[in-house]
């Protein structure tokens, strides 16, 4: 466990004994459930086992899906009319599984930011941090498919509009749009490969999630200080980290508790608030709808695909020095993915020697602004391309590139961090003083 | 090049190439105070059975409801007309029975296990999910604060629709004269250039839909005597399609409040236990 010294599991009856030396099951969960975790983590980090929940939960109520959808286009959306009137229990579980993609990505960006924030990605950490981008690609490819499943309008325009980006790529782009399709345009193949990689996905995602975990019990938890447990002996590991089981497995189900009290709010009495009114109205490829617009969740990286029109100056620089290869429509799409690239390489961008931003004064208010910028991208997407939208969204792409690829690099040399405890020990009883700590419950690092 | 390559191509240039512009109508929506609205609010009986009945008298003479089951007009929580009645009503409909006539199919009177009809027009739309397809109110600015707060979706739509035909504007007099009807509500029909300023904002609302005002006042008599005038009538019909469109609204409103319920009893316990649990290691310590 990340070369922290701790007590390690020990079989005690004789069917233990027997079942270690055969099968050493048991010891493994045990060892993951009494992970040595530093006792200081806030809030932020209770992000992980609401993601679990929700994969799971995307899961289950998928399964049940499943069993009553048909992959046909004359058949798809009266499939979903058929489960959301005549199945038993079949509106709520679709709508569960509807919202239960919102929370998921709720979750997800929490979770990447809250490590960007802290650092989390610096090393020891990259490979979990990289594995972690893996899941959130993943994660998109899987949602994008299963929002084409009802085959509704938004369904079978935006596949039309998300495969013609692989379409924008020179030369071999029509070749690999026909390869993705099945077919020349959206239709049947589309929808039936869509759906047998709904149903895969998951489960890679899961087993991601495994090695995931498997990387961060590896090198330990990050922790708001960003201050590494102390491994110099198993006495003072024990004053920095409390066991998993069941400090933060009891702290993170209130946090889920407490989340899901929203997310069923949103299931019951709202429950298309996030989703787009034109996906009720059957798939017509001769009627396209007056604007195409992704889920919510996909709306800051459209929002940078859009960006980027052929008067930018960088788009007619990058047209210009590629011969005309890099059009407009290319560039977006460039674009697009590299703002989820340049994140992932944020393990090498970042050159500041302190890794939480709690000690890192004007990182905190770059971080501040990328928050800002990412929510601005996120309503920038769902307007109209025409002016003032159009302006927003260009400089708002272009903040989310400087951060990571200027910002970041310059703060580390510029910048003059502030020293952050000696011990994750020192940091938790300042939060909570030994005698009349009774301003300490107002702690927000409680 | 088919068609549906064209249009994937044309989708796809028009998001990310060149900026769209679509000068669009200015619609008036009528914020109507339905009794389905927030979170305790539930279907009002005799108002679905009125609009079933306007449904019925009115509109499907050429929309369908091809997603709704005749039984489910008996269900709790919609208009649950008693089952002799549902099986009357059935009979008002045929349907195309493909079993029939040595298998070559033929029309029989419908029965409560059969679905309403289809469209019997091509280009009048199917009305059973019309109350969760124009749901379009997620102003202001995209925000859909209007949709949080003042419960509009798409049963204000169509009763706005409904109610929203006026005389045409002077502007609209003076150019070509324009197919259809002028709707306030309306936003994605034809537009008389002669109503667009220098600008290029129209200057009415609405535009111009293909549908005849489907409603005039007095149209129906209602057995309890409810008002008809087209204002009600409206807000009735659209009452039944937002039912149509979501029968099941009354169960989830009642499975989300009980599971927000528990969760929060739940949530409590959960605070108490992990106060009590981390309390030692907070308060109760001894720094060495």
């Amino acid at each position: 466990m990340g070369g922290i010294p701790h007590d390690h599991y020990e079989p005690k009856s004789n069917f233990e004994k027997a079942m270690d030396k055969r099968l050493p099951i048991i010891g493994l969960l045990h060892t993951t459930i009494m992970a040595p975790t530093p006792k200081n983590l806030n809030w932020m980090w209770i992000w992980g086992i609401v993601l679990t929940f929700t994969l799971a939960l995307q899961i289950i109520t998928g399964i049940v899906l499943v069993m009553h959808y048909t992959p046909h286009v004359d058949m798809a959306f009266a499939s979903i009319e058929h489960i959301m009137r005549d199945v038993n229990g079949g509106h709520m579980i679709r709508y569960f599984h509807m919202n239960g993609a919102s929370l998921f990505f709720v979750a997800v960006y929490a979770h990447i930011f809250r490590g960007l924030y802290y650092g989390s990605y610096k090393a020891p950490r990259e490979v979990t941090w990289i594995i972690g981008m893996l899941i959130y690609l993943l994660m998109m490819g899987t949602a994008f498919m299963g929002y084409v499943l009802p085959w509704g309008q938004m369904s079978f325009h935006g596949t039309a509009v998300i495969t013609g980006l692989f379409g924008a790529i020179p030369f071999i782009g029509e070749s690999i749009q026909t390869w993705l399709l099945g077919a020349g345009a959206v239709g049947q193949p589309a929808l039936n490969r869509f759906f047998s990689l709904h149903y895969l996905l998951p489960f890679v995602i899961a087993g991601l999630v495994i090695v995931h975990i498997w990387a961060f019990h590896t090198t330990g938890n990050n922790n708001p200080t960003g201050v590494e447990v102390r491994r110099t002996s198993k006495e003072d590991a024990a004053k920095d980290t409390l066991p998993f089981w069941p400090y933060f497995v009891i702290k993170d189900l209130f946090a889920l508790a407490v989340i899901l009290v929203v997310f069923v709010a949103v299931v019951g009495l709202m429950p298309n608030y996030l989703g787009h009114p034109d996906n009720y109205i059957p798939a017509n490829a001769l009627a396209t709808p007056a604007h195409i617009v992704p889920e919510w969740y996909f709306l800051p990286f459209y929002a940078i695909l859009r960006a980027f029109t052929a008067d930018v100056w960088v788009v007619i620089f990058a047209n210009w020095v590629s011969f005309g290869i890099i059009d407009a429509k290319f560039f977006g799409v460039l674009a697009m993915f590299g703002a989820i690239a340049v994140m992932a390489l944020a393990p090498w961008l970042d050159t500041s020697s302190v890794r939480s931003g709690r000690y890192r004064p004007m990182f905190k208010w770059w971080f501040a602004l990328l928050v800002v910028d990412f929510i601005v991208l996120m309503w920038v997407g769902a307007r109209p391309a025409e002016a003032p939208y159009d302006s927003i969204s260009l400089i708002a792409s272009a903040y989310w590139f400087g951060y990571f690829l200027v910002i970041l690099p310059l703060l580390g040399v510029i910048e003059k961090p502030l020293t952050p405890p000696a011990t994750i020990e020192e940091d938790f009883n300042a939060h909570y003083p030994a005698k009349g700590g009774s301003d300490a419950a107002a702690n927000p690092a409680e | 090049m088919n068609i549906f390559r064209k249009l994937t191509l044309a989708a796809a240039l028009a998001v990310s190439a060149t900026a769209v512009t679509a000068a669009e109508s200015e619609v008036r929506i009528e914020d109507f105070d339905f009794s389905f609205e927030g979170p305790f609010g539930s279907f009002d009986q005799m108002q679905l059975q009125r609009g079933l009945q306007i449904y019925t008298e009115i509109c499907s003479a050429c929309h369908g409801l091809e997603h709704v089951a005749i039984r489910t007009l008996h269900d709790e929580g919609g208009p649950a007309l008693p089952e002799d009645q549902v099986f009357a009503y059935a009979e008002f409909y045929e349907v195309f029975d493909p079993a029939l006539f040595d298998g070559e199919g033929d029309f029989r009177p419908a029965t409560p296990a059969d679905k309403f009809p289809a469209s019997s027009l091509s280009n009048a739309p199917d009305l059973s999910l019309m109350a969760k397809a124009r749901a379009g109110f997620h102003g202001p600015y995209g925000t859909g604060l209007a949709q949080l707060f003042k419960g509009m979706g798409g049963a204000e739509y169509i009763a706005s629709l409904i109610d929203g035909y006026e005389d045409e504007p002077e502007c609209a007099l003076e150019g070509e004269p324009m197919d259809g009807f002028y709707n306030t509500a309306f936003a994605v029909g034809g537009f008389p250039a002669s109503c667009i300023d220098d600008h290029g904002h129209h200057m009415v609302p609405g535009s111009w839909i293909a549908m005849s005002p489907p409603l005039w006042d007095g149209a129906i008599d209602f057995a309890d005597g409810h008002a008809n005038d087209v204002h009600h009538m409206a807000e009735d019909v659209a009452a039944f399609l937002m039912w149509t469109a979501e029968p099941k609204m009354m169960a989830r409103k009642q499975a989300g409040l009980t599971g927000i319920i528990f969760l929060s009893l739940l949530s409590v316990l959960l605070y108490l236990t992990n106060k009590r649990l981390w309390a030692p290691h907070k308060y109760g310590r001894k720094d060495s």
